[in-house]
């Protein structure tokens, strides 16, 4: 790669698409760049109308204790976004602020608040659904959006450490929840190629932590628990995971006590998508002016 | 072998106890799940004194007794004479 020219975030922040803030992964986003989203989180809308989810919002921060319970500690401590606040009194406060003006840490008198940042889109849903007690028959659906935080500071504009992600998400028996997977597996490739972007479905696995994590990471290949569907964006060689396919068995359900209308213990499966990392797709692809983008993915997006 | 059925016991977390499974019964389809093996990794290498290497980070590892015992005979010949 050429060291002079402009990578694709210079190029994103330069027609103002993406706003820098000083911080690697963290941007603001401009009304052309939201225009782009809200047009692909129309078309998800669009393509899972007909499977009854009910729509839930979470804020972008979760309960701290259902977050440790949910064991995102165990698997990925390294991207977990905790939030802490001032728990001094007027003198702790005076040497906070000397702190602050001296340029030294001030961080002493911060303490963990029950906030934590939500690190994927389903993670507060399971306990709700828990607490409503057994599923019905057909099990549920559910279509969720939620800011989401990884602490992975990077240059690649795909790669930020806050974005939005939308989800459906399948809970019941394990036939239902695998032929849910399977129906968005073609579902999802079927839309990416509706946008004119290239792209192939692959296995994959999470970015478990460590020795352990290498252990977690071999499993949920060999079971074939994680797919993506890969669009080159910053490169050939790493193309970049647009939409996941995530076939959780039973760790969410027996974690969080979801029973099936029989009893059993629920299967959980989720299609996640990544909206910033469509958006950019887009734009690397089709141009940063919209206007002149194939009429097919304008027409497509509702742009 | 006893001593790995002892730390199966503890950290498996399966619904059988390790004493009933043979040596190349699968631990997956007894219960093992993907979080009790890498607990039961972590403690394996505590008690033999081991460190797993990479090649060995992987989920057939752990797939039976017998699996695990000629891993940590491979990395400690010595470790399960004692």
């Amino acid at each position: 790669m050429c060291e002079a020219c402009p990578t694709l975030l210079d190029k994103l922040i330069r027609a103002g698409l993406l706003i820098e803030t000083g911080v690697d992964g963290l941007y603001g986003r401009s009304g052309e760049f939201e225009r782009i989203v809200d047009g692909f989180d129309r078309l998800v809308s669009r393509l899972g109308q007909g499977d009854g989810a009910e729509v839930v919002r979470f804020p972008p921060g979760m309960n701290r204790a259902l977050f440790e319970k949910s064991g995102y500690l165990k698997s990925f401590p390294q991207l977990a976004g905790t939030v802490h606040a001032f728990s001094g009194d007027d003198r702790r406060h005076a040497a906070l602020v000397a702190h602050l003006e001296a340029g030294e840490d001030w961080s002493g008198d911060q303490k963990m608040t029950d906030v934590v940042l939500t690190p994927a889109a389903c993670y507060p849903l399971y306990p709700t659904v828990a607490r409503r007690g057994p599923l019905p028959a057909d099990g549920l659906v559910f279509d969720l959006n939620s800011y989401c935080f990884r602490h992975e500071p990077s240059r690649e504009p795909t790669r930020m450490q806050m974005f939005r992600m939308r989800e459906y998400v399948r809970i019941g028996a394990p036939d239902q929840v695998v032929a849910f997977r399977a129906m968005w597996l073609e579902r999802g490739k079927k839309m990416i190629e509706t946008l004119r972007l290239p792209c192939h479905v692959d296995l994959a696995n999470d970015p478990f932590f460590g020795r352990a994590g290498r252990v977690m990471a071999s499993s949920q290949r060999d079971l074939g628990l994680k797919f993506e569907l890969l669009v080159p964006v910053n490169s050939d060689e790493n193309p970049t995971a647009c939409l996941s396919f995530n076939y959780h068995q039973e760790h969410f359900g027996a974690l969080w006590g979801i029973r099936t209308a029989s009893g059993e213990t629920a299967h959980t499966a989720c299609v996640g998508f990544g909206m910033e990392r469509v958006t950019i797709a887009l734009l690397k692809h089709h141009g940063l002016d919209i206007a002149a983008w194939p009429r097919e993915v304008r027409d497509a997006l509702a742009l | 072998m006893d001593r790995i059925r002892q730390i199966i016991d503890k950290h498996g977390r399966l619904p059988a106890k390790a004493e009933t499974l043979r040596p190349q019964q699968d631990l997956y389809a007894a219960g093992l799940t993907s979080f009790a093996a890498v607990q039961l990794m972590l403690a394996l290498e505590e008690a033999f004194d081991i460190e797993f290497p990479e090649r060995m980070l992987n989920r057939r590892s752990f797939s039976t007794i017998e699996q695990i015992a000629a891993c940590i005979n491979e990395l400690s010949p010595k470790a399960l004479a004692s």
